[in-house]
């Protein structure tokens, strides 16, 4: 037997050379250290799940932030990271991705989540490390004392703000009796909370109060009973793909007819996926839509730096969120002069911005993002090219007011 | 708070029989192959989401909802035939739940394999445009294309019934169902028949998902909640009856719709209430054989 020793040879080098480098490798990588590392922003949402849509749109525009930072020269030679994870939209999985990417990846800050339930769970793994979190997902929960912290910072609607938006626009209008068709999870019932409250205001009348499943593939057999209850206004308390399949079987039985449909949050993703016919006429509210580009122009900025980056596309409600939440972190850090949590938790605090919808601002009491609600109606007429699908009929702007107040929340200072 | 009334109740009637029809076809398509074959498909929600992709598909590249009623069931067949011939034949014989565990880990391929082609979020589908309205009953208004799809059930239904009991080819399905091995002693070649009888259960759940798709958001994971609902229908039917497939169909949507009347929290477990009960009563179904199973 054998060998050929030129192969076992060269073999055995490289191991040694190899070997050599590894041994080498950690001083260099130290001495680059002490410069460069990374500012790194972990991002949880559910890349897999019933939202996923929403949620790849929140990464694409969330790399748009760390781009645009990364390209303005970070902060003192230090580039921005994101570090995104899967949280199937499960409250178990968030909180152990988050822990992940706290005590083992290191990051610096949090931003991300895309339900009312996986925010909290993130959250309480944020408070306990004194990590800041920035929730770009709608919650009323997460301001109130009980789950708050100074570093829990919420750059998303509310369901109460939302909702009373929503409500302020339609009710005056379209008369008296509302029914409420509600997805049975926390989502929808912080809706229907937020929809009853600004409802009373308005002397609203509730003839008919249904829940459905999370989930439901066919509202047919709930709609015979909404028409019997002449209804001058239907309110659709769910989201994404429970939306669709509720406005097209709206659609079908002709309610839209005798009934003016409203939704709370009237996704551009879910309008997408439904098709123009099925939401044709709905009206509901939203944090963000592109066509208010000429409007604001902050906007048109932000628009255009996705369609740079996106072949033309254009950003979601959701996605915006993405940006303006890593955009608001990273811009703090700079005030800051730091990336240790307090210094930027304070820096925020004082942080008034303009990213893409007009200026907002952080609440002392709450960190609530005190911002602008729009009120868009589907349309399915007269649309320029297939991004073209809302008209802008109001805008609702940014009021404190509008907002729990701290006291109801159950923050001792309001400041 | 709404007064129960004649008109809403045959309303809700209707719309229950509506929701009957599609469980019913579905369940028409497993009961087959689950009679003839003895293999539990639960890869069929996939088909039938796969059908509903592909009819959206041919809609928009055609523009005409009757030729894609003709192009989808062959389409949606061919891929069961393929299926059949190299993926379920090699595990005939091996007891019930190898291809069990074969068509579960099929229908996560064919949900990733729709993601990756049309995309996680799904496609937006619409009513075709002569099919579009609401009629009206005497008691109230229903869409003209949830009656279409009452129709469309039927005549399916009884074309297949026509095609097992009347046809020379149903008569070899049937013995094929009953004794094997006489058939194949008889010259007749057996594979063949189970192949046939995978492509057309498959075609159905294909063409079931085209009838679906305008009245649903048409996206991968559509076919998941539909296959529990439609094994519910086959349980209460009794597996591998067609009859039983059919009238199980039909009650689980109107007590679905019913429930749903009443007490509209309770709809999604009502069926699964019914399914209990029957099971209880009789295990084998309405028009079960007992025993299959073993």
């Amino acid at each position: 037997m054998t060998v050929p020793s030129s192969l076992f040879n060269s073999g055995r080098r490289s191991i040694i050379v190899g070997g050599a480098a590894v041994a080498v490798a950690p001083t260099l990588f130290n001495i680059a250290r002490a410069q460069t590392t990374p500012i790194k922003i972990g991002f949880p949402v559910p890349l897999t799940g019933a939202f996923s849509a929403e949620a790849q749109d929140q990464v694409r525009c969330a790399e748009i932030a760390i781009k645009e930072f990364n390209d303005n020269g970070g902060y003192g030679g230090r580039k921005a990271e994101l570090l995104v994870r899967d949280d199937k939209l499960n409250p178990g999985e968030a909180a152990t991705r988050t822990l992940e990417l706290i005590e083992k990846d290191k990051v610096d800050f949090v931003v991300g989540s895309l339900s009312a339930a996986t925010q909290l769970s993130i959250n309480a793994v944020c408070r306990d490390r004194k990590i800041i979190f920035n929730s770009i997902s709608q919650s009323d929960a997460i301001n109130e004392a009980k789950d708050w912290s100074l570093y829990t910072f919420h750059e998303a609607l509310t369901p109460h703000l939302t909702a009373g938006a929503v409500g302020r626009y339609a009710f005056p209008k379209f008369g008296k009796k509302m029914a409420l068709l509600t997805a049975d999870y926390a989502y929808g019932h912080e809706m229907v909370r937020g929809f009853q409250r600004v409802g009373k205001e308005f002397g609203m009348q509730t003839v008919a109060d249904i829940r459905h499943p999370l989930g439901t593939a066919d509202f047919s057999s709930f709609l015979p009973r909404i028409q019997a209850a002449k209804p001058d206004v239907l309110v659709l308390c769910s989201f994404g793909r429970d939306l669709v399949n509720a406005a097209k079987q709206i659609t079908d039985f002709g309610l839209k007819a005798n009934m003016k449909v409203i939704t709370p949050v009237l996704l551009y993703t879910a309008r997408q996926a439904g098709g123009a016919e099925a939401f044709d006429g709905l009206i509901g509210g939203t944090s963000y839509y592109w066509g208010m580009e000429d409007k604001i122009p902050t906007a048109k900025a932000f628009n255009d730096k996705f369609r740079k980056a996106h072949g033309g596309g254009v950003p979601s409600d959701y996605g915006a969120l993405g940006y303006a939440g890593v955009r608001s972190v990273l811009q703090a850090v700079r005030e800051a002069k730091s990336t240790e949590s307090m210094r930027v938790s304070i820096a925020l605090r004082q942080l008034r911005y303009d990213w893409y919808k007009g200026e907002q601002v952080y609440r002392k009491c709450d960190h609530q993002s005190i911002q602008s609600v729009v009120i868009v109606e589907s349309k399915s007429k007269n649309m320029k090219d297939k991004y073209d699908v809302f008209n802008v009929l109001s805008i609702e702007n940014s009021n404190e007011k509008n907002l729990r107040s701290c006291d109801e929340l159950g923050h001792k200072i309001s400041t | 708070m709404v007064d129960i009334t004649l008109d809403l109740f045959l309303l809700q009637l209707m719309t229950g029989i509506a929701l009957g029809a599609v469980y019913a076809l579905l369940a028409v398509g497993l009961s087959l192959i689950f009679g003839m074959l003895t293999v539990v498909n639960f890869a069929h929600g996939a088909f039938f989401m796969v059908g509903a992709f592909l009819g959206v598909y041919f809609m928009n590249l055609t523009g005409n909802f009757w030729f894609s009623l003709l192009l989808v069931p062959l389409a949606v067949g061919a891929i069961g035939l393929l299926c059949e011939r190299f993926l379920v034949r090699p595990l005939y014989g091996r007891g019930i739940d190898y291809p069990l565990l074969l068509t579960f880990g099929l229908s996560y391929v064919m949900i990733e394999a729709m993601r990756f082609i049309f995309g996680i979020e799904g496609v937006p589908s619409s009513t075709p445009p002569e099919l579009r309205g609401a009629v009206n009953l005497g008691f109230g208004h229903f869409p003209l294309y949830r009656l279409f799809l009452i129709a469309a059930t039927a005549v399916i239904v009884l074309g297949l019934w026509l095609f097992i009991e009347k046809t020379r080819y149903g008569l070899i399905i049937r013995a094929g169902s009953r004794d094997p091995e006489i058939v194949k002693v008889l010259g007749i070649d057996i594979s063949k028949v189970w192949l046939l009888v995978f492509g057309i259960g498959t075609a159905i759940a294909g063409l079931s998902g085209l009838l679906a798709a305008p009245t649903r958001a048409v996206n991968p994971e559509m076919g998941i909640p539909i296959l529990a609902e439609s094994f519910v229908v086959t349980v209460v039917g009794g597996m591998g009856s067609l009859p039983g497939a059919v009238i199980a169909g039909l009650l689980v949507g109107i007590v679905f719709a019913m429930t749903s009347l009443f007490a509209p929290a309770y709809a999604e477990m009502s069926i699964f209430v019914l399914m209990a009960v029957v099971l209880l009563i009789r295990p084998q179904g309405f028009f079960g054989k007992a025993g299959l199973m073993s």
